[in-house]
This record gives C-alpha cells, structure tokens and sequence, in this order.
C-alpha cells in the first residue's frame, strides 16, 4: 500500500462528499420547482414590468406562462444538478451552475408568487433591494476594516443605532443634513472609540464586548430618546431627508439607470467607500500593512509597522463607516429616530461581511442579497403572494447558517482576528 | 473572568528551572506559610491585598459602583432642572451639585422602592394596610430574576465549555413557544399539565441548542454566528406561527395565542397576591443541579476540561464535539426553560415580543456571575432589581426605564476589563496578572 | 537579541554601532541602523506572497500611490538571485518548506539593506542537507561584507562557520573561546560544570510485540503526506527511540497512534487489537500512557488544579467515579500519593497547575500517565525545555517503566538522548523510518540516516549539543521569541552560545 494512493483516495473522497451535497442540492431544487411549482402551485401567467413611472425608455412588459416556466427553470435546474453530480467540473462552471440555478431559483419563486396577479414592478425591486442593502453594504464594510486588522467588530449594530440616533438629531437641531451625516459618522465613530479603548487597550474579549456595546447602544439610545426626543420632537426629532439626486445620462439607462444612479447621496457615498475599502486593502501600502497586522502583527511589528495604531485607525475608520450607514437609516430614509430602529441589521452586516469571507465585495455581494430577501419580502407583501413574507425574512439567515456550516465554502478569517496583541 | 471562556497564553510557568535549585533538593518552591500566631495579621493582609490589587469581587463591586454613578451622572444631567441650576453654576455651585445629587438620589431611591421594599407601604401595613404589598417590590425582583437565572445559566453552561451562547433570545422562543402550545392546546389534569408545559419548555429550547452543537461539532461552524442567525430564524418562525389559526387567539388581529390553561400556570408561592411563582425554585433548583452537574460529575468534568483546553481534552481521550452538542443542549433547554417560566408565570399568552432582551440579558447576567450558577443567581437578583426598580423609577419620577439597560451595559463593560477599573481607581496591578488578564479568542477558536 | 532588534528595550548598558552609541525604542529603529534579524519563529505572513512579505514595510509604490507589486517582484528576484537564494517572488510562504522560508527572511534582511545580521537558531528546524545550503548562503553573505551573528546551541555548527566564538550563559558572557577550542572546552563554559548524560540501566529483555505498526500513511495539516508507510515494532521491555530532526512526521506518528488524527494508509495494533481507527479514549483505556509533545497546550489544563490535572484521562473510570458521579475523595487521596511519589513541588494537590514550573508540570503528567500500570508509552519529546534534574528523573522514570515490562516508544530530537535511553534506534526522515539501528551506531552513520542517507559532511551536527532540551520550547512565551529579559524563558536556564561570523 503506496502513501501516495492513500492520500489521494481521501482527497477524492472529499470531493466526492461536496460534489453530492451541492449536486444532490440542486437536484431537489429542481424537482420541487419541476413538480410542484410548474404542476401544482403555479396557474396562470406572471407579469413582471421593467419601467418605472416617467422614465425615458420604455420596456415592455414581460408575460411569462408561470406553470410552464417553472417547468422549464425545473428541468434544467435538474439536469445541472445531475451534470454535477456525474462530472468532477471545474471550478467556473461549477460556480456558473451554482449561480443559474440560484437564479433560475428566484425566478421560479417570483413567478409561483406573481401568478395571475398585478404585475410585478422588478424594477422597482431591484430598486428597493439596492436602497435598503446601504446600510448593510456600508455594515459589511466596516466589518471587514476592522477585522481585517484583527479586531473583532460584533458592535456594527450598535454603531448603525447611535448613528442613526445622532444624525437625526444633529440634522434636526441645525437644520443642516450633511452636519447631520456628520454628527451619524462621529457617533458610529464613537462606539469605535469605545470598542478600540476596551479591545485594544484593555484587551476585553472583543465578541463579548461587541455584544455589551449593542446593548449601550440600545439602551442610551433608547434613554435619550425617551428623556429628550419625544419632549422635544419638533427639535431634535424631525429632520429633513436627502432627496434623491439623478446622474445625468446614467440615470436614463432602462433598468440599471433608476436602481443604481437614481438616489440618495448615501449610496453614492457607499459606491465611493466599496471602491476605497477595495483598492486600499488589497492594492496599497496601507492594506497590506493592515492585512499583515490581521494576520501575524507579530511580524508586522518586526518590520516596523505600528500594530496597535494600525488598529485603532482601522477600528475607528469602521466606526465611521458604519456610522453612514446608520444616518442613512433616519435622514437618508425615514426621517426621525425611533428606538432600536437598527432591529439586526448590524448583525446581518456582520453575517454578510463573515458570508463574504471577511472582504469588501464579498461582503457587498452578501449584503446585496440579503437586501434582495428583505426587498422581496416587502414587495411580496404589497402585490400579495402565497409565500409567508415571514419566511422570505427568514431567508438570509437560513442562507447565512449553510454559509457558516460550509457547504457553500467556508472562508477564513484573518489569523489574528479577535487576538489583542501584546508585545514580546 | 477567568472562568469565561479564554484562552490563557501560553506564558511560561512560574520559577525558572535553574539547574542549582534542583542541586539544592530542600528548598521549597512556595512562599513559607504563616504561622498560627501570623494568621490574623495575614487575613486582614490578604484582604488589604485583595483590595488593593483589585481581586475579582473587589473589581465587581467597583464596576458595579462605578456603573450607578455614570447611570447617575446621565440622569442628572438629562434633567433640565439640574441642567438649569448648572447653567447659574458660579451664582450658586452648592444648588447645581445639590439639584445633581437629588435629581439621581431621587431616581436611585425609586429604585429601591420598586425592588426592595417601599416605606410608604410599611406604614400604610402598620395601619391595617395590605401586608402583601409590602412585598410586592421583592416579589417583583424575583419574578423579574427568574428569567434571568435560568437564561444566564444558559449561557454560563456554554461558556464554561468555551461556547458562545449568544443564542438564548431563539432558545427561549423555542422554549416558550412549546410551554406555551402545550398550555393553551393540550388538556391535561392539574399538576401533570404544568410539569409536561415546563418540559416541554426545556425541549423546545433544548432542540434549537442542539442545532448549534452539531453544527459546530459536525461542521465547525462558529457557534456565534448561527446562535445570532436562529435567533432572528426564531423570531419570524413565532411570528408566522402566531399567524396560523392554531396558534391565533380567536377574535384577535393582533399576532397573539390564546391564555394557557390555569392548569398549566406556574403555582403563586406566596398567595395571589404577590406575583412570585414556582418559576423561582425552577430557576433555583436549575442552578443548583447545574453546579452539581458542572463540579461533581464526570459530564460536567469533560465540560470544563474542554472548555479550559480542548486540545489536552483530545489528548485526554475526551471528545469536545460531543461536549459542545451536550453543553448546547443544556444551555438550550435552559434557555427554553426561562421561556417556560415567564409563559406560564407571568405573561400566560404567547406573542411575538416574549423574548423580550432576555437574549442579551442573559450574557450580561451570566459574564456578572462570571459563569458560575452562584454567581449568576447573585447577578441575576441584582438585574432582576434593577429591571423591576426600573418599572416603579418611571412610573414616580418619569426618567425612563432605558437608564436600566444603560447601568447593566456599563456594569458587565467594566466588569470584563479589570485593568479598567484598576485604573480608573488607582490599584495595584495584581502581580501575577499583569500580563493580558483577559484573554480573547477569535472566529477561529 | 531583541533588545539589539528593538523588540525589547535594555535597562542599562549601551549600544555602539561603527563607534557611535545606539539607541534602540523599535524595530524600525534597528532596521534603520542596518541590523535585519531572522527569527527562530519565522516573521512571515502565511498568506501573503514572498514578494509580499519581503516589502512589508518598504513597499515600494507607484505614482498613484498603489502598491508596485512588479518592482516588489522584481527586487526580490534581483536579490534572491544575486545570492543565490532561489526564492519565487509570486509563492505562498504557506506552501513553502521551512528552509526556503527561511530565505525569505534573509532576502527580507537583505532588502532592509542589513550589514549585520541576526540569525537566531537558523538550524533548529533544518536538515543537515539544509543546514549546508544555509552555511553556503552565510558564506556568500561575508564574502560580501556583511557581519553575521550566528545564535546556536549546536556546537558542531557554531565551530563550522564562526569566525569568533561568544559564549553567554544565562544572559552574561562567559568566554571568547577560539573557533578551534575543543568540544569539550565549549561545552564546559557552556554547561558551567561537568554534565555526564548517564542513564542507567540494564540490558532490554524484549517479550512480545505490543505496538505493531504497518504501513502507516498519515497526512499533515495542509494535506501533504506527514507519515508514509511506516512501520514499525515496539516490544514489551523495550525502550525504541525515534530519532529524527524536528518536523519529520514524529508528532503526527504520536498523534495518529494515540487516534487523535485520522490514519489513511496502513494498520495499528495495540496488543494484538487493530486500533488503527480507534478513539483516543479506546487507545488510553487499552493501556497506553501518553506525553504529548507540548506539555502546555496538549499535557495539561493550567487552570485546573494538581488534582485535576493527575486525573484528567482517567477521571471516569474507577475508583474516581462511580456512574457519573466524581469521588472528590478518592481524588483526592490518590493525588496527595502521587504528590509524594513522583516528588512534584507543588503547594498542595489545590494548586493550579499554571503556577508550577515547567519541571514540575512534566512532573504531573508523567505522574499521571505511569502512576498506574501501562503496556506502552508514548513520549513525545517528553524533556524538552526542562533543566537537567528534571530531564534526568523523566529518564528514570521512562527506564522503569519498560523494566516494569511495558514497551516504550521514546521521541526526541536529541541525539544524546536518544543514544542514552534506547534499546533500539529508528531514524525517521520525511515522513519515513529510514532505519532501524542499535545504540552502538556511531553518530556519523545515524546523522547520515538522519539527513535522508544524502552524503553531508558534518552529518553528527543535528545532534552535535549537549544535553539541554531543545530550544524550541513548546511554551515559549507569548509572542515567540522569549528573550534574554524573560526570567522565565526556558532558554534562559539553559547553556547558550554565539558564534559570530565577522567580516571587516
């Protein structure tokens, strides 16, 4: 018995194992939407429409035979699964299959919701998905500052509330909004503060500290609303919005125009911040020094790099971040604070950035799509739909377990994430 | 802290090995132990120490001091009075600092008033009033730790085997939500009824803790992330659950279950009256069997050892994955028992907010009691009063209940970082502790 | 040493360098002052490239203020190239052998623009092969002008390269003795007194096979071939020792005996039992004891206390549990017994096991795991970082044990160890045993086995020191590299020298 034939033999099994998982997944997904999407549920056609009131160009309802479509996604869903299983693939098309049947997936949703029904405003969606994804791109982003220079950031929720919290009130009190957005980046940046002097300096376990700052968050929050907002609503408690802001030209593209270049300022600022986050982590000096004090700070210490300020300009940094993304919640949105309005979306940023694999457009993508769940949800509930919005909600959460668990391939943080450093 | 789960680093061990003591075989390596006529002077020496160096409980009980006054100086300085007698501070300094002193006196007082004990009502029962009223606010502080108990135990358990319970909040649904279907569903006889409900409690929540054990034993996924999503997971399944005519209490819009049956409520202690019930001595003999279990058996033992060091564990025949699923599963059943207790003590009907910040609650509560169930029934008593002085200080002085929330932050905040509160009251760094008391460990742990 | 980097700041004394006093706060300091250091633990980030690694800290840039990833490549590979170093720019260091990631940190030194530099125990965890290549590039390195400092407890090594000799023993110099003193003058400055490695013992009268190895095949953490097709014997009565430089596939032999690692090839048997996939706790309960390799991270519980720690694999079998109920008291008493027998200086069976030393740590595990009857032992590198009256009661106790009839299966990196305990020798060499050879095999013959059977002149250096436990202390301090300041660091207890290799 060679070792080389025993080692390969337990690789195989490996991917043996993975590949029957996810082909045998995908299987199952395309009979269900084969048998019971196409035969039971689904009578009557889908209308899904592209354009939004005045807008230039004008794009044709699409009428889609919901039963025979559902079929049609189901069929070939199957016969993808079935290619998996039996080929040992390579990685692109094993991820191009993943890719069109998770599509494939939503769609056969839409159209089992959609069936004979009002049309389907997907642009409108698509919309709803990108505006209520910013403060959990701009969470993700945080996330990844953070701990891509070791510090765990569990208090992202927290840091969206207090920024929040003080955007509207700022806004409010002088009138200006962008003294607003900020008074929201100075008070994300303050739970940084607070995270950097108890992770950094006093070494606090930093998932169970991110946890007690969220609580802060909550209850000063929730205090001061109380004890100072609701007394003096008109005040501090009623700030204007940002009112959307066109790009010339970008804005008329059909579909792409009125999602991505028709909005607030925030998700101009997000564009800027995913850009930044990007190229500054992975192709600047500064990113590999805050990638190698992530990962072995010890080393980065022997070459001269200041481990410890490094952090607490990233953990700040994060702070900041994820303090836009709170303003966005009341003057980028509804207007005026509320208590605990935050309600888990620093936790789902964090699950997007972890989802990601701890980097910027990973975890952008992640957020996107947890936004599309909550988007459809919403949408869903308005055109009315057999799907429970309840468990549409439940979906990025669900989706995040078998994230974490590894079947969609796990990540790996960086080495020295959660680690305070003490120097030899 | 040191019995949250840390990893220790792996600093070298106390004397050097220098070839010459071991030449000199006689020497002892410890300190010479005082003498029977010493014995006195030491034990007010190891106090002085303690206090001076900051022992652990020295350290809780500055947190906790240094916690109220912050809580304090936040109040004071929300109320405009106190604001406006700041404001002519160098006409008259002694009212500014009297107008602060009172303004946080004065929410602290109601404080008690709503936890321990009211004089008013003492005196009204010296007049032939109601003696039960008398303890309404301790009774209140107990209905109000029960909960709390029973969640902060959850997560101790899993913290003493090195897990992350930051999962209660959707143990405690699923708790609740099978206590509460089988109060308002199930016909039982008297008795039977309320122990098949708890059980059921502590299944509900046992099953939802298990999930997170396997996956982390079979899998390796990071018990904080799924505890956080299955909390939300949990809360939209009660949601949707509430929705079905099964669950939906007849003649409602709102998301809420029908009243359980009077056979399934949890027994009053001490008449009707007073709002302490069995849930107590649920809570209570909980801890205690969670002590037994944790320092007097052979399961509680592996727990330990695993949580301490899961790679001499392994080494030790033991096998951490099974650990992890079991400690789950208590700290689950645990959590679901808390939900048990306030579905059929205190609320009676299941709705959607029933979890309250109990999730949360419990981490605080448990880090408090540093994991261990004594400590965290002291801790849980502790919040327990804040939360049910809390109710009473809003309701006499209007300053809202939040400051709770805010103090409890600030207390575990300052409790996890000794060196903090070392430095903020000027102790002496306790020797053999200088070196990175706590300790963090990361997602890869 | 890190004080000269920067890493630890000196409390009294100075610094001059070309005649000019230094001062040192940071590494940054030292860099500037041309000293570049190779630490024992490698200071490289394993996911980033070579390329990466070398330029942290200098990154080049480009007019846009972006990293210059292609002048990064391209410095590197002029400066591999021009010593001779072979290293690729655009490699993983997590997929480099240790030997070539240890040129990454000369050519991250040299790129620093290092005239001095600092190399600390460059051989510990290289073969004699690599060694050579090492000594090849110090060579080339002096021929350039540039001054080495060579930190080595080996003295085969130190007397091979070094222009002048240093010796320190516990942080103060001792002597200068000339690159050809003798061996044993060395070694007496660096002991400080006479040290005879004698164990006594009396000829092995081997019975039957308790440990019967076949074919073993086990892989490594990233998926290589850690342990190929071994097999091997070992006797009741009979102490076997396994020797071997450090990282040849004898910890996941240990481990993948003791079922702590899958096995992927080939069968175990454990008196006559296939234990080839059996638990761990299978393979304690069928009689084997267990040191691990690291006392600290796989030994021990250091927040438990003595008593723990003394039952801590056999807390639930009888007397100590009935059911699943501890007996506290036969705990107990069974600790206070094995305080006394195995003389462990503790304060009472109470004590965490934190607070004792290292000596004495070592002392509760081998108490624990021959306190009761064995068939086989397992001990893995089982004196390391211990001092020398410690190392020599392990080495009663291992002996007493196999005279008690169990089979012992003995892992150490020391040769002279090695020699002094084993009835039989097997040599193990990427991940194979290359050897099976009797206590009477000359040094030179077990060196060459110990180097893959490739010719190597000095092939006894790998084991050429004196007795003192190996320098790669399992526990070392917080970051690594202990430091002569840590008046706990292992090394410090322990005879050291310099050599230096100077070029004016």
């Amino acid at each position: 018995m060679s070792a080389g034939t025993a080692v390969m033999a337990a690789r195989r099994r490996l991917v043996i194992e993975r590949r029957f998982v996810i082909g045998g997944l995908l299987v199952a997904i395309g009979l269900i939407e084969l048998l019971v999407f196409g035969r039971v549920a689904v009578k009557g056609d889908a209308v899904f429409t592209f354009t939004l009131t005045g807008a230039k160009v004008n794009i044709p309802n699409l009428t889609l035979p919901a039963g025979p479509t559902s079929t049609i996604i189901g069929a070939v869903t199957t016969a993808l699964g079935l290619l998996y299983v039996a080929v040992d693939l390579p990685k692109v098309p094993r991820r191009l299959i993943a890719g069109v049947s998770l599509v494939g997936l939503v769609a056969a949703v839409l159209c089992w919701a959609d069936a004979s029904r009002i049309p389907f405003p997907f642009v409108a969606l698509l919309a709803s998905t990108v505006a209520s994804s910013i403060p959990l791109m701009l969470g993700a982003l945080s996330g990844a500052l953070c701990e891509r220079s070791g510090v765990i950031n569990v208090a992202i929720e927290g840091q969206l509330l207090l920024g929040a919290f003080g955007a509207a009130v700022i806004a409010s009190a002088f009138g200006n909004l962008w003294l607003g957005l900020a008074a929201g980046a100075l008070s994300g940046g303050l739970i940084a503060l607070l995270l950097g002097l108890f992770a950094i300096r006093y070494r606090v376990d930093q998932i169970i500290l991110g946890v007690v700052l969220n609580v802060f968050a909550s209850g000063i929050t929730g205090y001061l609303f109380d004890s100072l907002l609701v007394p003096y609503a008109n005040r501090l408690n009623s700030p204007a919005t940002f009112n959307p802001i066109k790009i010339p030209l970008l804005g008329d593209i059909p579909i792409l125009g009125p999602v991505l270049f028709d909005s607030t300022v925030f998700l101009y600022i997000t564009y800027v911040v995913i850009a930044l986050v990007q190229i500054g982590l992975f192709s600047t000096r500064w990113g590999l020094r805050v990638r190698a004090v992530g990962e072995h700070p010890e080393a980065a210490d022997t070459v001269g790099i200041n481990v410890l300020l490094t952090r607490w300009r990233n953990v700040l940094l994060g702070g900041v971040v994820a303090g836009i993304g709170g303003a966005y919640l009341t003057i980028g949105s509804v207007g005026s604070f509320a208590k605990d309005m935050s309600s888990g979306e620093g936790f789902i940023a964090l699950a997007a950035m972890i989802f990601g694999r701890w980097t910027p457009l990973g975890g952008v993508a992640a957020a996107l799509m947890f936004g599309f769940a909550t988007a459809l949800a919403n949408v869903l509930g308005t055109v009315g739909s057999p799907i429970p919005s309840d468990f549409l909600l439940m979906l990025p959460y669900i989706a995040t377990i078998v994230a974490v668990a590894g079947l969609v391939g796990r990540g790996r943080p960086p080495k020295a994430d959660g680690q305070p450093y003490v120097k030899a | 802290m040191s019995d949250v789960p840390t990893s220790t680093p792996p600093e070298t061990t106390g004397a050097p090995e220098v070839p010459a003591t071991v030449a000199t075989d006689g020497s002892s390596p410890g300190p010479p132990k005082p003498s029977a006529g010493e014995a006195g002077r030491s034990v007010a020496k190891a106090l002085l120490d303690a206090v001076l160096e900051g022992s652990s409980v020295v350290v809780t009980i500055l947190a906790i001091f240094l916690a109220f006054v912050v809580g304090g100086l936040l109040i004071a300085f929300t109320d405009p009075t106190v604001l406006h007698a700041w404001g002519s501070f160098f006409s008259n300094p002694g009212n500014a600092l009297a107008q602060t002193w009172d303004s946080a006196a004065g929410a602290y007082s109601a404080m008690l008033e709503g936890s321990i004990v009211d004089p008013h009502t003492v005196s009204a029962a010296f007049h032939g009033g109601s003696i039960a009223a008398v303890f309404n606010p301790l009774s209140e502080t107990a209905v109000n730790a029960t909960p709390l108990i029973l969640a902060g135990l959850s997560f101790g358990v899993a913290a003493r085997a090195g897990l992350f319970n930051i999962g209660a909040a959707g143990q405690f649904i699923g708790g609740a939500m099978i206590a509460g279907w089988i109060g308002f569903a199930v016909h039982l006889p008297l008795v039977i009824h309320v122990i098949v409900a708890v059980l059921g409690g502590f299944v509900g929540g046992a099953i939802v803790g298990w999930f997170v054990g396997f996956l982390k034993a079979r899998t390796g996924a990071h018990e904080v992330i799924t505890t956080i999503m299955l909390n939300y997971v949990m809360e939209y399944l009660i949601l949707f659950l509430l929705g079905l005519s099964v669950f939906r209490q007849p003649g409602r819009p709102d998301p809420i279950s029908p009243p359980i049956a009077p056979n399934a409520e949890l027994p009053h202690l001490f008449g009707p009256n007073l709002r302490v019930n069995a849930g107590l001595l649920i809570a209570l003999a909980a801890a205690l069997g969670l002590w037994w279990l944790l320092e007097r058996t052979t399961i509680g033992f592996q727990v330990r050892t695993v949580g301490a060091n899961p790679s001499a564990a392994r080494s030790a025949g033991m096998r951490p994955e099974w650990v992890w699923i079991i400690a789950m599963l208590v700290a689950g059943g645990l959590a679901g028992l808390a939900g048990s207790t306030v579905v059929q003590g205190t609320d009676f009907v299941l709705t959607a907010q029933i979890y309250g910040t109990y999730g949360f609650d419990a981490i605080t509560v448990a880090l408090l009691g540093r994991a261990r169930p004594g400590g965290t029934v002291l801790a849980a008593f502790l919040f327990g009063a804040l939360n049910a002085g809390g109710i009473q200080m809003q309701a006499s002085t209007q300053i809202p209940v939040d400051i709770v929330t805010v103090i409890q932050s600030l207390v575990v905040l300052f409790v996890a970082a000794p060196p903090f509160i070392r430095e903020v009251f000027r102790l002496k760094t306790a020797k053999a502790k200088a070196a990175g008391e706590v300790e963090a460990k990361g997602w890869a742990a | 040493m890190n004080i000269l980097y920067g890493l630890t700041t000196p409390d009294e004394g100075e610094i001059l360098i070309d005649g000019v006093k230094v001062d040192f706060k940071t590494p940054r300091d030292a860099i500037g002052l041309g000293i570049g250091m190779v630490h024992q633990h490698f200071m490289l980030v394993p996911v980033f490239t070579v390329a990466e690694n070398v330029v942290l800290g200098v990154e080049p840039t480009t007019l846009l203020g972006l990293l210059d990833r292609r002048k990064a490549r391209r410095e590197v590979r002029e400066m591999s190239e021009r010593y001779g170093l072979a290293v690729d720019p655009d490699a993983y260091v997590e997929h480099l052998p240790v030997g070539i990631q240890q040129r990454v940190e000369i050519v991250k030194a040299l790129l620093r623009q290092a005239n001095t530099l600092i190399l600390d125990e460059p051989t510990a965890v290289l073969t004699p092969g690599e060694t050579e290549e090492l000594f090849r590039i110090m060579r080339e390195l002096k021929a350039s002008g540039r001054s080495i400092i060579f930190i080595s407890h080996k003295l085969k090594e130190a007397q091979t390269i070094a222009d002048r000799l240093t010796v320190i023993r516990r942080g103060r110099v001792v002597g200068s003795p000339p690159p050809s003193a003798s061996d044993s003058e060395l070694a007496s400055l660096m002991v400080g007194r006479e040290v005879e490695l004698v164990v006594r013992k009396t000829e092995a009268a081997p019975r039957e096979a308790v440990l019967d190895v076949d074919g073993l095949t086990v892989l490594g953490a990233g998926g290589y071939v850690a342990v190929a097709g071994v097999s091997l014997e070992v006797r009741a009565g009979e102490i076997v020792g396994i020797a071997g430089v450090q990282g040849n596939g004898q910890t996941e032999l240990c481990k993948a005996l003791m079922g702590l690692v899958p096995v992927h090839g080939g069968r175990i048997r454990i008196g006559g039992r296939d234990t080839t996939h059996a638990s761990t706790k299978d393979v304690l309960e069928s009689g084997v004891s267990y040191v691990p390799e690291d006392r600290q991270e796989d030994g021990l519980v250091e927040g438990f206390s003595v008593a723990e720690n003394l039952v801590l694999d056999t807390f639930d079998r009888r007397p100590f549990a009935s059911g699943i109920v501890l007996r506290l008291d036969k705990i107990r008493q069974t600790a206070r017994a094995r305080l006394e027998e195995f003389d462990i200086r503790a304060e009472s069976i109470d004590t965490p096991a934190k607070t004792l030393s290292g000596g004495n740590q070592q002392k509760v595990i081998i108490a624990r795991e021959l306190g009761t009857e064995t068939r086989l032992l397992v001990a893995n590198q089982p004196t390391r970082g211990l001092d020398v009256g410690s190392i020599e009661f392990v080495h009663r106790r291992i002996v007493a044990t196999r005279d008690a009839g169990a089979a012992v299966l003995f892992i150490s990196t020391e040769l002279d160890e090695i020699y002094a305990l084993s009835d039989r020798i097997a040599v193990m060499y990427g991940g194979r045993i290359v050897g099976i050879v009797p206590p009477s095999t000359p040094t030179a013959e077990l060196g060459l086995l110990m180097a893959g059977g490739s010719p190597v002149t000095g092939a006894d250096e790998a084991g050429g020191s004196p007795v003192t436990g190996d320098d790669e202390a399992g526990g070392s301090p917080g970051t690594g590299d202990g430091g002569e300041d840590s008046e706990t660091d292992p090394r410090e207890d322990k005879p050291g020298e310099a050599g230096e290799v100077e070029q004016v």
